[in-house]
C-alpha cells in the first residue's frame, strides 16, 4: 500500500484498503478559519432548526481554529463572524484558537506546520482546500466544505473515496534561481487543472528529498490546483527535525510499502528546469520566464501559504537588498512568527529599504479579500497559488504566478524578469 | 430527494468554471444563503440569478467548481434555484459539499450529451432509470449512476441524516 493507503487504512480499523474503497475514516485533527468556521456554525444553526443540536464537540483538543482570510478584521461584517467564531470557540471549549493581535495567528496551512499542530502519520481535514498543503508532514490532509467539518465536529470520521497516488519522482540538480514553485508550476502545467482529480501526488526523489520542510510545503501546497484530495510527502529525518524544534508531542509515522503501486509514475529531471509562471487565467496555462520578458505590471504581491513563508521571504530578500522597487510591492508574511523571524533577520528593514509596504499576516488580496485587491485592468505578479479571473480583485484585472524570486526580481524592473538576469 | 426532476436548461459552455466566478471572494464573508444567491456566477454572468426559476438545470463543461472548498458556492446555486448540475467532471470539494449538504444534484454526463444539450432546453432527469430526457429536442441520454455511498447520501437527504460508519 502506498502511504495515504495505509494512513487512511489505520484510521478505518482496515488491514487493506485499495483504491475506490470507501471508508469512514477517524479524523486526528480538525481546522477552521474566519471564512469556513462561521459557515460551519450556520449549518448547526440549520441542523438544529431541523432537530439536530450541537450538544457537544466530539474532541476539543482535536480542533483548532485561525484567523487568517478578513484580518485585521476588513469591515464589520467580517468583524462579527470573528465574533461568531471566538463565541463558538469559547462554548465549546476549542482552546486552540489563534486570533489576530493576541500573540502567534496567521494563515491556517503555515500555522499548521510553523505551530506542528498536524503530525506525521495523522489524519487532517480542514475548512479550506488548501489543507493539502500539510501532507508534506507525511499527514493525509484534505481539504472539506461547511457541512463535512460540521459532521467532523460532532462524529470525529467522515467519508472517503481512497484515491490513487500519482507518482512525481523528482531528480538531478536543481539549478539556481529555481524553487519548489518553479516544480509544481511545471507539473500543474503538465497534467492539467483536473489532472489529478480526486486522486493523491506524492513526491519522491533526491531532489525532493534535499529540499527543506518549507519548501517541500510548496509542492504539497499546490497539489490543490491540479485537483488532488491530497498531497503527500513521506515523512524523514528533515521532517522529524523540524518537528523536534516545535513540539514534544508523540506520533506514530507511516510509510509506503516497497511494492506500493502507484496510478502513473512521472519523472522530472531538474537540470534544465526554467524559472516557471502560471499566466491569467489559470494555473496551468504555464509559460517560462525568459518568454514574458518584458511584460508590463502594475503591482507585485509576495503572500499567502505558498509563497510568504520564512524561505520564501528570505529568497525575495536576497534579490530585493540594496535595490528599488519600480512597482507597487506588498510583502505579507504568513504568520507572526514568520514577520517576527524575519524582522529579526533584517528582511523586513531590506523590503521597506527597496520601497515595498510590508503588512499584517492574512490571506489578504490573495483571495480578493482585502489589503491590497486588484483594480480593473491591473496586472500582478504574484507568490499565490491562483489566478482565476477576479481572484484578487476586478474580474478583468490579471494575475502571473511565479516563486518569490521571480516575483522580486519583476518587482526591482517593473516587468516579468528572468531573476538570472538581475542578480549580481 | 424527487426521482423525477424537471427544468429549463442554463448552459454555459466552458470547462473549468471555478469557484472565483461561481461566488466570488469578497462575498466568503456572508453566511446568509438568500444573500448569497444574489451574487451566483457574478464572476461568469451577473444576471445569472434572475434567468433561473426553481427546479432549472445548469450544463457545463469540464471540472466544474475547481478551485476553493467554499461551500458557497453551491448553497448559491441551490438558493437561485438551480437542482442539478450535468457536467462531464466535477471538482472534487464542490461534489462533495454538493451531495453531503444536500443543496444540488452534481450528474456526471458525457462530454457528447453536453453538446447535444442546448441553452433554454427543457429537460426531465429520472433518478431512478439513470435518463434525462430532452423534451424540447425529444432525445434521451443517460447519465452515469451516482455511486453507492453518494446514492446513499442523496436519498438521506445529506450527511447531516447519516450515521458514521455506514460506509
Amino acid at each position: 500500500m502506498t502511504i495515504t493507503e495505509k494512513i487512511l487504512a489505520r484510521a478505518s480499523g482496515k488491514q487493506k484498503l485499495s483504491p475506490g474503497d470507501v471508508v469512514f475514516a477517524k479524523v486526528d485533527k480538525v481546522m477552521m478559519h474566519d471564512v469556513s468556521g462561521p459557515g460551519v456554525i450556520k449549518v448547526f444553526s440549520e441542523w438544529e432548526k431541523k432537530g439536530k443540536k450541537l450538544e457537544r464537540i466530539w474532541n476539543p483538543d482535536r480542533v483548532w481554529v485561525t484567523e487568517d482570510h478578513f484580518v485585521p478584521a476588513a469591515d464589520r461584517v467580517s468583524a462579527e463572524n470573528i465574533i461568531t467564531l471566538s463565541n463558538f470557540t469559547k462554548k465549546y471549549g476549542i482552546n486552540r484558537h489563534f486570533k489576530y493581535g493576541l500573540g502567534q495567528y496567521g494563515i491556517c496551512h503555515t500555522l499548521s506546520h510553523e505551530e506542528a499542530m498536524v503530525l506525521p502519520g495523522e489524519v487532517y481535514v480542514g475548512g479550506d482546500s488548501h489543507t493539502n498543503t500539510t501532507g508534506a508532514m507525511g499527514t493525509f490532509a484534505a481539504g472539506l466544505g461547511h457541512t463535512d467539518v460540521a459532521y467532523v465536529l460532532m462524529n470525529g470520521q467522515i467519508w472517503f473515496r481512497v484515491p490513487e497516488t500519482m507518482f512525481f519522482k523528482i531528480e538531478g540538480n536543481k539549478p539556481d534561481y529555481i524553487m519548489a514553485k518553479d516544480i509544481i508550476l511545471k507539473i500543474i502545467g503538465d497534467i492539467g487543472t483536473d489532472g489529478a482529480n480526486y486522486k493523491a501526488m506524492q513526491f519522491a526523489g533526491n531532489v525532493v528529498n534535499g529540499l527543506t520542510m518549507e519548501e517541500r510545503l510548496t509542492l504539497t501546497n499546490m497539489t490543490t490546483e491540479a485537483g488532488a484530495k491530497n498531497g503527500i510527502i513521506e515523512p524523514d529525518e528533515t521532517t522529524f527535525a523540524y518537528l523536534r524544534e516545535r513540539t514534544d508531542a508523540k506520533y506514530s509515522p507511516v510509510h509506503g510499502d516497497s511494492n506500493a503501486e502507484y496510478s502513473e509514475v512521472f519523472t522530472y529531471e531538474m537540470d534544465k528546469m526554467e524559472p516557471t509562471i502560471a499566466k491569467p487565467f489559470s494555473p496551468g496555462n504555464i509559460s517560462v520566464a525568459r518568454e514574458l520578458q518584458g511584460t508590463e505590471l502594475d503591482k507585485a504581491y509576495i503572500g499567502s501559504c505558498t509563497g510568504a513563508k520564512l524561505e520564501d521571504l528570505r529568497e525575495a530578500a536576497k534579490i530585493l537588498k540594496g535595490k528599488k522597487v519600480k512597482i507597487r510591492t506588498e510583502v505579507l508574511p504568513a504568520a507572526q512568527s514568520i514577520y517576527m523571524k524575519a524582522l529579526k533577520e533584517g528582511l523586513i528593514t531590506i523590503f521597506m529599504e527597496a520601497g515595498a509596504i510590508v503588512g499584517p499576516p492574512t490571506c489578504g488580496a490573495c483571495c480578493g479579500a482585502h489589503m491590497g485587491v486588484l483594480g480593473k485592468g491591473e496586472v500582478c505578479i504574484s507568490t499565490t497559488n491562483r489566478n482565476f479571473p477576479g481572484r484578487m480583485g476586478h474580474v478583468e484585472s490579471q494575475t502571473y504566478l511565479a516563486s518569490p524570486i521571480v516575483v522580486a526580481a519583476s518587482a526591482v524592473t517593473g516587468k516579468i524578469t528572468d531573476p538570472r538576469d538581475v542578480r549580481q | 430527494m424527487n426521482k423525477t426532476l424537471k427544468g429549463k436548461v442554463h448552459k454555459y459552455d466552458r470547462d473549468n468554471i471555478d469557484t472565483d466566478v461561481i461566488i466570488p471572494g469578497p462575498y466568503l464573508k456572508i453566511h446568509d444563503h438568500k444573500e448569497l444567491a444574489k451574487h451566483a456566477m457574478e464572476g461568469i454572468d451577473p444576471k445569472f440569478p434572475e434567468k433561473v426559476s426553481q427546479g432549472d438545470f445548469l450544463v457545463a463543461g469540464n471540472n466544474f467548481g475547481c478551485g476553493s472548498s467554499r461551500e458557497h458556492a453551491p448553497i448559491a446555486l441551490s438558493q437561485t434555484g438551480i437542482k442539478a448540475i450535468l457536467s462531464p467532471s466535477f471538482a472534487r470539494i464542490f461534489y462533495r459539499n454538493a451531495v453531503d449538504g444536500g443543496y444540488l444534484l452534481p450528474i456526471e454526463i458525457d462530454e457528447s450529451t453536453v453538446e447535444k444539450i442546448s441553452d433554454r432546453d427543457e429537460l426531465e432527469i429520472d433518478l431512478s432509470q439513470n435518463r434525462i430526457t430532452n423534451l424540447t429536442k425529444k432525445e434521451q441520454y443517460s447519465m452515469k449512476p451516482f455511486p453507492e455511498l453518494i446514492a446513499k447520501i442523496v436519498e438521506a437527504g445529506g450527511l447531516m441524516n447519516f450515521k458514521p460508519g455506514s460506509a
